[in-house]
């Protein structure tokens, strides 16, 4: 193998060949730790027909984009992914691999750790360079505290979570565009047989600029239909702790946390939660938090910076009936 | 066709314990719970309880496999009760689960496994409720090489093939993959059932094999890849202004105003 070298971010892309919004943060982090590290920033990305996707990457500060451009990268495959990734990144180790903590990231990169015996950090909440050396900040026992990691081997690669780095300024010169010829795979031991998605009406849950989310204590559906009119009326969009998903009040992909999704929106409405840190550790930096919870005691108010105790049935629609008030004057 | 299953499941501090029975010691780099009791690792519960529809469906053996320093037998023994054949222990002082990476969990349980026989299905919890890493699954299938898929909601087996369900971060998708396999489970599939206690009574007399740090000839110190060089306790307290009214209705009005008062909306 080669002496590691550089940093390279994982681009993933969205239906519209752009960047994901996590990838230009992982774009903008790379940037930073290359600069504090005296080394360069490359990017690897993976799918078919993907020159536009690639071009517009190699805009984002970039030094090297690596291009995999092949019809069997057109869906994701584990197997097929980290054979062929594993395969250009062992004739070219980098010193670090970034990737978000997507769908994607979770379910390859252990596999690719493997495959170039490099060490792995995941869910990553912090990353700094010190000493030559990268430490990595990680949340463990549901959040309850926070792990600093290093590394033992020479190659690491880390998965990040959404908005810990920001997206890199425009670039003025593009960095070089490298096609790289998949290398044939050995066939696949996995066999998709279709899938099943949902179409969302409104904004996705990591981009909104207002969530709010329910919990235990909304106790069914018409509840949250409540809450997603609070959410419509703010252009926001509705979260949701666990045990509302686990009782099938609110769809899976509502559910914010630890094992759910990451938010940062400007203002975040936690109802009838009590703030447990596995759903603490997916909304804690948002802007401002405000809580509507009838247990004074509640933890959640500890971690907010606006609260009403009382019973959300009686205090949610008052709200909703003001701000739609103060929204049409 | 009965498929020889194992679950693997790790012993963590109730993860649903309050913040306060977390004691983080940044000296010593570790978390000690107090007043909490142990319990499986709630997605190794999921894997259990997907293994035990699968030996209702089926047929199964289920073998219990944990890893660990001075396991409680109290909850191997309700795990097993719920619905296992037997249990693997592999115990020692070295092996306490919160210090090792999960490299050096994923080299230990392959060895045990090696150990344990032919198997069909391996099934993993997704993640584990204190390290938060979900890499040991994935890992132990690369070094048994043998296929894995990760994230299920629903897991069958049939003609020597299993079939997952695996979740997607807009729905989900169907994969197959042939056994010999490894599939990590989400807490989608639902809770563990409880044990009645006729089956706690008879779990007492299933198989138990022990293995120690001698029967899995490793070098611990060199198969780590991670170091943890330090561990803080998160600031996430915040001072809330608190808003009260006569009654909840104006409360919840004051709020509306208050925040517009201060620019939030
Ligand atoms: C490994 C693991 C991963 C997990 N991942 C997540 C995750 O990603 N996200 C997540 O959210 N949880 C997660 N959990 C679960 C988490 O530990 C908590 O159990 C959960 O977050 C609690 O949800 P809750 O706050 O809605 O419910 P509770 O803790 O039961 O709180 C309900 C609150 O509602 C209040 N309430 C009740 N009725 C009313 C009313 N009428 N008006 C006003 N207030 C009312 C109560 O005072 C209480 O504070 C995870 C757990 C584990 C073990």
């Amino acid at each position: 193998m080669t002496q590691p070298k550089g940093i390279y971010v994982l681009a993933e892309i969205n239906d519209s060949q752009n960047p994901t919004s996590l990838t230009l943060e992982l774009l903008g982090l790379g940037k930073k730790l290359a600069s504090d590290m005296g080394t360069t920033l490359g990017a690897v990305i993976l799918g078919s027909d993907i020159t536009a996707a690639a071009q517009s990457v190699s805009r984002c500060g970039t030094d090297e984009v690596l291009v995999l451009d092949d019809p069997v990268l057109g869906t994701y495959d584990p197997e097929v992914f980290c054979e062929v990734l594993g395969g250009l990144l062992k004739s070219r180790l980098p010193l670090i691999l970034l990737s978000g903590h997507t769908s994607m990231g979770q379910d390859l990169l252990p596999r690719l750790a493997c495959e170039l015996e490099a060490a792995l950090v995941t869910d990553c909440v912090g990353l700094r360079a010190e000493g030559g050396e990268i430490l990595f900040t990680r949340p463990v026992y549901g959040g309850n505290a926070l792990a600093t990691q290093k590394a033992r081997t020479e190659t690491v690669m880390a998965t990040v979570r959404a908005r810990v780095g920001d997206a890199p300024a425009a670039a003025e010169t593009a960095g070089v565009v490298t096609r790289v010829q998949a290398a044939p795979v050995a066939a696949s031991r996995l066999e998709f047989k279709g899938r099943e998605v949902m179409v969302f009406k409104e904004c996705p849950l990591e981009e909104a600029p207002v969530v709010v989310s329910g919990g235990r204590g909304i106790g069914g559906e018409e509840g949250f239909a409540q809450l997603r009119e609070l959410a419509g009326l703010l252009g926001g969009a509705v979260g949701a702790s666990r045990p509302p998903v686990d009782s099938g009040w609110a769809p899976t992909t509502c559910q914010v946390g630890i094992t759910g999704k990451v938010v940062a929106p400007d203002i975040y409405v936690a109802v009838a939660l009590s703030g447990s840190t596995q759903h603490l550790s997916g909304m804690g930096e948002s802007g401002k938090i405000v809580a509507v919870n009838k247990d004074p005691d509640a933890y959640i108010f500890k971690v907010s910076d606006y609260g009403v105790v009382g019973d959300w049935k009686q205090v949610i629609p008052a709200f909703t009936t003001a701000l739609r008030e103060i929204i049409q004057e | 066709m009965a498929v020889d299953i194992i679950v693997c499941a790790k012993q963590v501090p109730d993860p649903e314990g309050p913040p306060s029975s977390f004691e983080v010691n940044e000296a010593e780099r570790r978390v000690t719970a107090r007043g909490i009791p142990p319990v499986i690792n709630p997605f190794d519960e999921n894997a259990l309880e997907t293994a035990i529809r699968i030996k209702e469906a089926t047929g199964a053996a289920i073998t219990l496999l944990s890893l660990g320093k001075g396991l409680s037998r109290a909850v191997i023994l309700k795990a097993v009760a719920a619905g296992a054949d037997s249990s693997l222990l592999v115990e020692d002082d070295a092996f306490d689960a919160a210090l090792l990476d999960s490299f050096t969990t994923a080299h230990l349980l392959a060895g045990a496994i090696s150990k344990a026989g032919p198997y069909d299905l391996i099934l993993c919890g997704r993640q584990a409720a204190d390290t938060n890493a979900g890499m040991v699954g994935l890992i132990l299938a690369q070094f048994l090489g043998v296929p894995a898929i990760t994230l299920a909601q629903k897991v069958e087996v049939s003609e020597g093939r299993v079939v997952v369900e695996r979740v997607l971060p807009d729905g989900y998708e169907v994969v197959e993959a042939p056994l010999p396999a490894l599939v990590t489970v989400s807490g989608e599939v639902g809770d563990l059932r409880y044990p009645s206690l006729q089956a706690i009574k008879a779990a007492k007399g299933f198989p138990q094999t022990a293995l120690g740090r001698a029967d899995l000839d490793l070098n611990l110190p060199a198969l780590a890849r991670l170091e943890t060089v330090a561990l803080a306790i998160p600031s996430r307290e915040r001072r809330c202004a608190l808003v009260e009214g006569d009654t909840l209705q104006e409360a919840g009005r004051k709020l509306a105003l208050l925040l517009r008062q201060e620019k939030v909306l």
